[in-house]
């Protein structure tokens, strides 16, 4: 049954090919955004000692369809002098790269829809292209606290994507390789061939600028309800909103989906090289102890949950506070840190740089 | 010395790592939520709800229409008129309670010498239209007819304390 499916889809033309994988990619990832937003709600409501959202549905698991529909039903307000062009096109700017830095991604071992040899180049580039969509929100809505939303959230992005550039270059010289895949070929071996331990200041260095670059809490200040409401997309109603915030959720899940390649070995399962070798060849649960997608999954939820974590947790930095820890700690760090790495790669330091 | 420290506990996440424990803990903490229209909190005797006028048993209301509940009433939410009736008694023709203006503090009912008006342990009520908000005394008294059993056993309850 699976070799005649198998069959099939190669059968078919390219363009097909890449439509379905497309779909493959997209459509589960929609409905992750989805349950994220429910796991959020579910997580900070626990941390404050209440249940969270348990009315739609069975446990409330029907929520997060009851809100889509709700926004979908909205009336997407336009503004007066807003300019109409740039206003509807700054979700769609916030979005597309959000989706297409997917494209990457090795979901399994050769499980990425583009297997480019540069793909952490592209990463970077599509990451940092959604300020654009945030920018072009803040400044084509009209509006004072949009605007300034808008111009904090690029001042913060600029800043992160040089640590988190830095960062990723400790990768690049750990895993010598710009391919996604290769990467996590690169930490194989077992456990403690991963790249958390060698590189684990870039490790919290890649996270919480990561977690800047999505404009999470603690630096959500482009959001930062308590002084301008809701940031950027103050001005956003409806479904024009909601793409908003499917492209902020599905950054967040993105961010998580990497620091997880980058850092645990991505798709590597952490019992390889510790069982013995007939442990994968159980039946059952050799496949679930084996390299697998389940195990990719299992990484980035730990790192999603972080985030959740974390908005329960810490409050809002103070602009400067941000800046301060961007250029006068994460930079800093990342430099001394390649250096360090540069010193172990040179004198070949087992097991990571042998 | 102490920069120092001070240095490697925020640059170790020390006090983020703290705080991160705290939410953790109440994450895995019991919750206090009560599903509210299938779970209910107890209610105290003197819980202050919807306010009632009450009749003796052989069925005459109970105002005598001292107007007293009127006085203290801080919100000014009480409008009372009253007339002679045929028999001699002081009786109201008029008793409304604005809901609006009302802040249920109980005052009317600490000051009834007939505890005639009482607050009663109602407390999901809505309005619909325009006006209803205004309690008349037709309304108070229905309600008291109604919950007149409830009533008085909050009061026997609370009688020991008054």
């Amino acid at each position: 049954m699976f070799d005649w499916m198998m069959n099939l889809f190669y059968s078919l033309p390219t363009v097909m090919q890449i439509l379905i994988g497309i779909q493959l990619i997209v459509i589960p990832l929609m409905l992750a955004v989805a349950y994220t937003t429910f796991a959020e709600r579910k997580v900070i409501g626990y941390a404050h000692v209440r249940v969270g959202p348990n009315r739609v549905g069975p446990r409330g698991w029907l929520q997060p369809i009851a809100d889509a529909l709700k926004l979908l039903t909205k009336e997407v307000i336009l503004p007066t002098n807003a300019n109409r062009f740039l206003f509807l096109s700054a979700p769609v700017l916030t979005i597309a790269p959000a989706l297409a830095a997917w494209a990457v991604v090795p979901f399994f071992e050769g499980g990425a829809l583009a297997d480019v040899n540069a793909g952490l180049l592209y990463l970077l580039a599509l990451t940092s292209l959604g300020v654009y969509g945030i920018i072009i929100a803040g400044w084509a809505s009209n509006s004072k606290y949009a605007l300034l939303g808008s111009l904090r959230s690029a001042a913060q992005l600029v800043s992160y994507e040089i640590a988190m550039g830095f960062a990723l270059v400790g990768v690049l010289m750990a895993a010598g390789t710009l391919n996604v895949g290769g990467i996590i070929e690169a930490q194989s071996g077992s456990m403690y061939h991963w790249f958390l331990l060698p590189l684990l200041p870039m490790f919290f260095v890649y996270f919480i600028s990561g977690i800047a670059e999505t404009n999470r809490a603690p630096f959500d200040v482009a959001e930062g309800e308590s002084e301008i409401v809701a940031g950027f997309h103050v001005e956003y109603s409806g479904m024009a909103f909601a793409v908003f915030f499917l492209a902020e959720y599905a950054n967040m899940i993105l961010i998580s989906a990497l620091t997880a390649i980058l850092f645990l070995g991505g798709w590597l399962s952490p019992f390889q090289g510790i069982l013995p070798a007939a442990a994968f060849d159980l039946p059952v649960i050799g496949s679930l102890l084996d390299h697998g997608i389940h195990w990719f999954l299992f990484k980035t939820a730990i790192f999603l949950f972080a985030f959740l974590w974390f908005r329960a947790t810490f409050p809002r930095y103070r602009y400067d506070q941000i800046m301060r820890l961007g250029w006068k700690v994460l930079i800093p760090v990342t430099i001394v840190w390649l250096f360090v790495e540069g010193v172990l790669v040179a004198f070949n330091v087992g097991p990571w740089f042998a | 010395m102490k920069a120092v420290r001070r240095f490697f506990k925020s640059f170790l996440f020390f006090e983020l790592l703290l705080g991160l424990r705290l939410t953790g803990r109440y994450l895995l903490s019991r919750k206090f939520t009560v599903q509210y229209p299938d779970e209910k909190t107890p209610m105290s005797p003197r819980f202050r709800g919807l306010h009632a006028l009450r009749r003796y048993p052989n069925g005459e209301e109970r105002c005598i229409a001292c107007k007293l509940c009127e006085a203290v009433c801080p919100a000014l939410a009480i409008t009372i008129d009253s007339e002679e009736r045929a028999d001699g008694t002081r009786r109201t023709t008029r008793y409304d309670i604005d809901l609006f203006k009302c802040i249920f503090c109980g005052f009317c009912e600490e000051a009834c010498p007939v505890d005639s008006i009482v607050e009663t342990h109602i407390f999901e009520y809505h309005f619909e239209n325009r006006g209803e908000q205004i309690m008349t005394k037709d309304k108070l008294l229905a309600i008291g007819d109604r919950f007149e059993k409830e009533i008085a056993q909050a009061r026997a309850v609370d009688a020991p304390y008054r």
